[in-house]
């Protein structure tokens, strides 16, 4: 990964891409607007967001470690800006579904961070009742529709919410998020594929975190810039700092625009990073502590957002105090009901499997 | 010697079709490649090629003519210095059949019959289809309703059409179903009543597309996704387990599933082991899936109709064996048939057959024969598979206290595995003989007539293992 400069303007890291002369398919992603007072508050509505993941991931990974989390637990810590940014450009009722490193995505949608954790306990106050895990996890209030386990089955599903949409003609886009990993999925394509011929309203965004659990992207991909992929089937891409959530907002906004105005889909490659491991059983032996330390020291998306708040001066080091202090309790609130909550009844072994008819 | 042409097989089913126009006149000369006439089958229109240069010499059916068995002779073609009087030399010795019917060979083992009591599988030709709508038992039907003849597709097609007429959320999507109206024209008619919105032509792509018909279940529409065959649903089946089955579980019940998964499953004809198999027990062993595999055109309407409207994902398993098979349907508005429910498709007194789609045929065939020797079968037609109408076959075991499962798929981990084990858990007293399974040969399904033959299942090997169970 390139080195971000140092910058008072958030997200700068675009010249890789200004320098190059790009085919229309293949579109530079719009500069990412600088933290002023007219955006202020939209800018600390972020840095309380991705504080949010972060605090609830390092607590999921800390009750995991206590035996309180059982199974899978995928930690979204590091890309928090991703889906933060995302969220920020749609609207009430648009569909979103990602792939099992899901926490992140289902707080950024508004989901209960109660509801979450208690899932991720397995119990009856949990969003599946506690019969979904970690990685499986719904809201059909907030229109998240999972939390899937299978890496790139949650694709051509994204693309059939994108279809529902369009049959019913709604007005509504479908995001649809997958990782570097799933990128070499063969549905993948067949979807791309679907939704390029079909026009659909999708957002494919993939989350290009560098590593396929442990397999580096350049060791499973002959094409590393994944933002290239539906290149050949007419479906633009856009690369995009992931690590820089005003960039990933500007990025989106644009992509919000062609996709809702009858354009058909658009690919965008977030270029991201996690500082956990692919799984909490994850000994990371992939890469070294350096790298680790290097990201997080020199691109961290809620760091380097804190810094520009503080260095334009729409608030200050008191007021993010305190947010941090609201974060920190809303994450202590939802780890207590996730241990208090019972765990299921017996008799929701039977519930649930078919609507009766 | 003057070249006869015959009535070709445009498909591995066809038995006979339509001469439906001649595109050469008697004393035309013809080309290899030339189209000298169109043939109509019930599922499309094609042309015949000539492959010999000559002058067409006699037309033997005249255009129009229906039902023309396979391999009549249908023109005479002279050759190079041949003229008319050569035509009463070659209509005498027409040319040999170029698909002649195999001589069934002794079977060195019963292939069909895997389970004990060892039967001698005596290879019967496989019955043809009857030509006359077969009569069904249909309970609950009010008094004096009308029946009419129709064929399993038409069937099939009036259901969908009936639907998506009812319920604007309901769309067909699949491989051929809008403009080529179906690779086996069971969506003839659709893409002009409905228009391309509703009834969409896929690519091949069964994984993506079935993903994609979950997503817009999940999105509040009630897709039919139709499989050529099942066969290539293998390609799709995570996203039928994984994503449609088990979501609502996985959801805590927020989520539902509306989809039926419908297509030709079973045993095809001549087309080998990747195109031939049933799949009845993979699907039935999954629980957030309902699985329906009908017999009668009367069921497949119905059960199709009800798999619509179900709010759960449903695999409805078809036969194309049977989609030309016509039976009596009532003439009815609205017909229904419920999911879950087994019909007793003949009454009897000494022992219970329990089958499903293609093989109740086989099974009601099995029950005249044994009639013939004092036997009285009762033949259940399951209908369902998930959830299986256990109930009705209890009720019938009671009766008779013997049972003999049949299946076109293989034996093992099958319907018939299954059915016996409840039958011995739930009604161990009851029998006086061991429940004995009719399937599928353990093989891959050969190509080859012979052992394609000695593979699937038939009435002789049934009524040969009902006579077994009944010890006689």
């Amino acid at each position: 990964m390139a080195k971000a400069a140092k910058s008072k303007a958030v997200g700068s890291k675009t010249e890789a891409l200004k320098a190059t002369k790009l085919p229309a398919r293949r579109r530079k992603a719009p500069p990412p607007p600088a933290i002023t007072k007219d955006n202020a508050g939209e800018a600390l509505g972020f840095y309380r967001q991705m504080l949010l993941i972060r605090r609830f991931e390092e607590k999921a990974g800390q009750m995991y470690g206590m035996g309180l989390i059982g199974g899978f637990c995928h930690l979204y810590i590091g890309q928090e800006a991703v889906v933060t940014g995302m969220q920020s450009a749609i609207e009430e009722g648009d569909t979103q579904l990602t792939s099992y490193r899901d926490h992140g995505h289902m707080l950024a949608c508004g989901m209960d961070a109660k509801g979450v954790m208690a899932e991720l306990t397995g119990r009856i106050g949990g969003y599946s009742k506690g019969k979904g895990g970690s990685m499986h996890m719904f809201s059909r209030e907030k229109n998240f529709f999972g939390g899937h386990g299978i890496v790139g089955a949650q694709v051509p599903i994204g693309a059939g919410l994108g279809f529902a949409h369009k049959y019913k003609n709604n007005g509504r886009i479908s995001l649809t998020y997958f990782g570097d990993g799933s990128a070499n999925q063969g549905q993948v394509y067949e979807a791309f594929n679907m939704a390029a011929l079909w026009q659909l309203p999708v957002i494919f965004i993939v989350e290009n975190n560098q590593y396929a659990m442990g397999t580096a992207v350049g060791r499973a991909t002959a094409q590393t810039e994944l933002y290239r992929r539906g290149e050949s089937i007419g479906i633009p891409g856009v690369q995009v700092d992931g690590m820089d959530v005003l960039a990933v907002k500007a990025a989106g906004d644009e992509a919000v625009k062609h996709v809702r105005g009858g354009k058909g889909p658009i690919l965008l490659e977030m270029k991201t990073y996690r500082y956990r491991g692919h799984s909490m059983s994850d000994p990371a032996k992939y890469r070294t502590k350096e790298e680790v330390q290097r990201v997080r020291a020199e691109r961290d998306p809620i760091d380097h957002l804190r810094e520009s708040i503080l260095s334009v001066g729409v608030a200050d080091e008191a007021a993010l105090k305190a947010l941090d202090r609201e974060v920190k309790d809303i994450v202590t609130e939802a780890a207590e009901f996730a241990q208090n909550s019972p765990e299921p009844d017996p008799a929701e072994l039977y519930t649930d499997i078919l609507v009766e008819v | 010697m003057p070249v006869t042409i015959t009535m070709p097989a445009l498909s591995p089913t066809m038995t006979e079709g339509t001469l439906a126009s001649w595109l050469v006149a008697e004393g035309e000369s013809v080309n290899p490649g030339d189209m000298i006439a169109e043939i109509e089958t019930d599922k499309a229109t094609m042309e015949v090629e000539a492959v010999d240069e000559g002058v067409v010499g006699k037309i033997l059916v005249p255009a129009g003519t229906e039902n023309i068995a396979v391999n009549t002779p249908i023109v005479i073609l002279l050759l190079e210095g041949e003229d008319a009087a050569s035509i009463d030399s070659a209509a005498a010795s027409p040319a040999p059949a170029p698909n002649p019917a195999p001589v069934a060979q002794p079977s060195p083992a019963p292939a069909a019959v895997a389970a004990a009591p060892a039967v001698a599988a005596a290879p019967a030709p496989a019955p043809a289809p009857a030509p006359v709508a077969e009569a069904v038992i249909e309970e609950d039907l009010p008094a004096g309703t009308e029946m009419v003849a129709m064929t399993v597709r038409d069937a099939l097609r009036d259901a969908m059409a009936e639907e998506m007429r009812g319920d604007g959320d309901v769309f067909l999507m699949g491989e051929e179903v809008a403009e080529y109206q179906g690779a086996y024209k069971i969506s003839q008619g659709l893409l002009a009543e409905f228009g391309p919105r509703r009834v969409i032509d896929t690519p091949i792509t069964e994984h993506g597309f079935t993903g994609m018909a979950v997503g817009a279940a999940f999105g509040g529409l009630k897709p039919i996704v139709e499989f050529m065959t099942f066969n290539f649903a293998m390609q799709a089946i995570d996203q039928i387990i994984n994503s449609a089955a088990k979501t609502r579980y996985m959801s805590g019940g927020q989520m539902g599933c509306p989809i039926v998964f419908r297509g030709a499953n079973g045993i095809a004809s001549r087309v080998a082991a990747q195109h031939s198999q049933c799949y009845a027990s993979w699907y039935a062993h999954c629980p957030g899936l309902k699985v329906v595999s009908p017999y009668s055109a009367a069921d497949a309407k119905g059960l199709l109709k009800s798999a619509i409207r179900d709010p759960n994902p449903v695999v409805f398993l078809e036969n194309e064996l049977m989609y030309g098979h016509s039976f009596e349907v009532p003439v009815l508005d609205d017909y229904t048939v419920p999911i879950g429910k087994a019909r007793v498709a003949r009454a009897g007194s000494d022992v219970t057959i329990v089958a499903f789609s293609i093989a109740v045929g086989w099974a009601l065939e099995a029950a005249d024969a044994l009639a013939a020797e004092g036997i009285s079968a009762e033949v259940i037609d399951l209908r369902s598979i998930r959830p299986l109408d256990l109930p009705t076959v209890l009720q019938s075991v009671r009766k008779t206290n013997r049972c003999v499962t049949v299946e076109e798929g293989w034996l093992a981990c099958g319907i018939g595995a299954e059915l016996s084990a409840l039958i011995m858990e739930q009604a161990f007293d009851e029998l006086d003989a061991p429940v004995s399974r009719v399937g599928g040969a353990d093989v891959p399904m050969p190509y080859a007539a012979n052992l394609e033959k000695l593979s699937v299942p038939d009435a002789a090997a049934i009524a040969a293992t009902a006579k077994a169970v009944c010890y006689r």
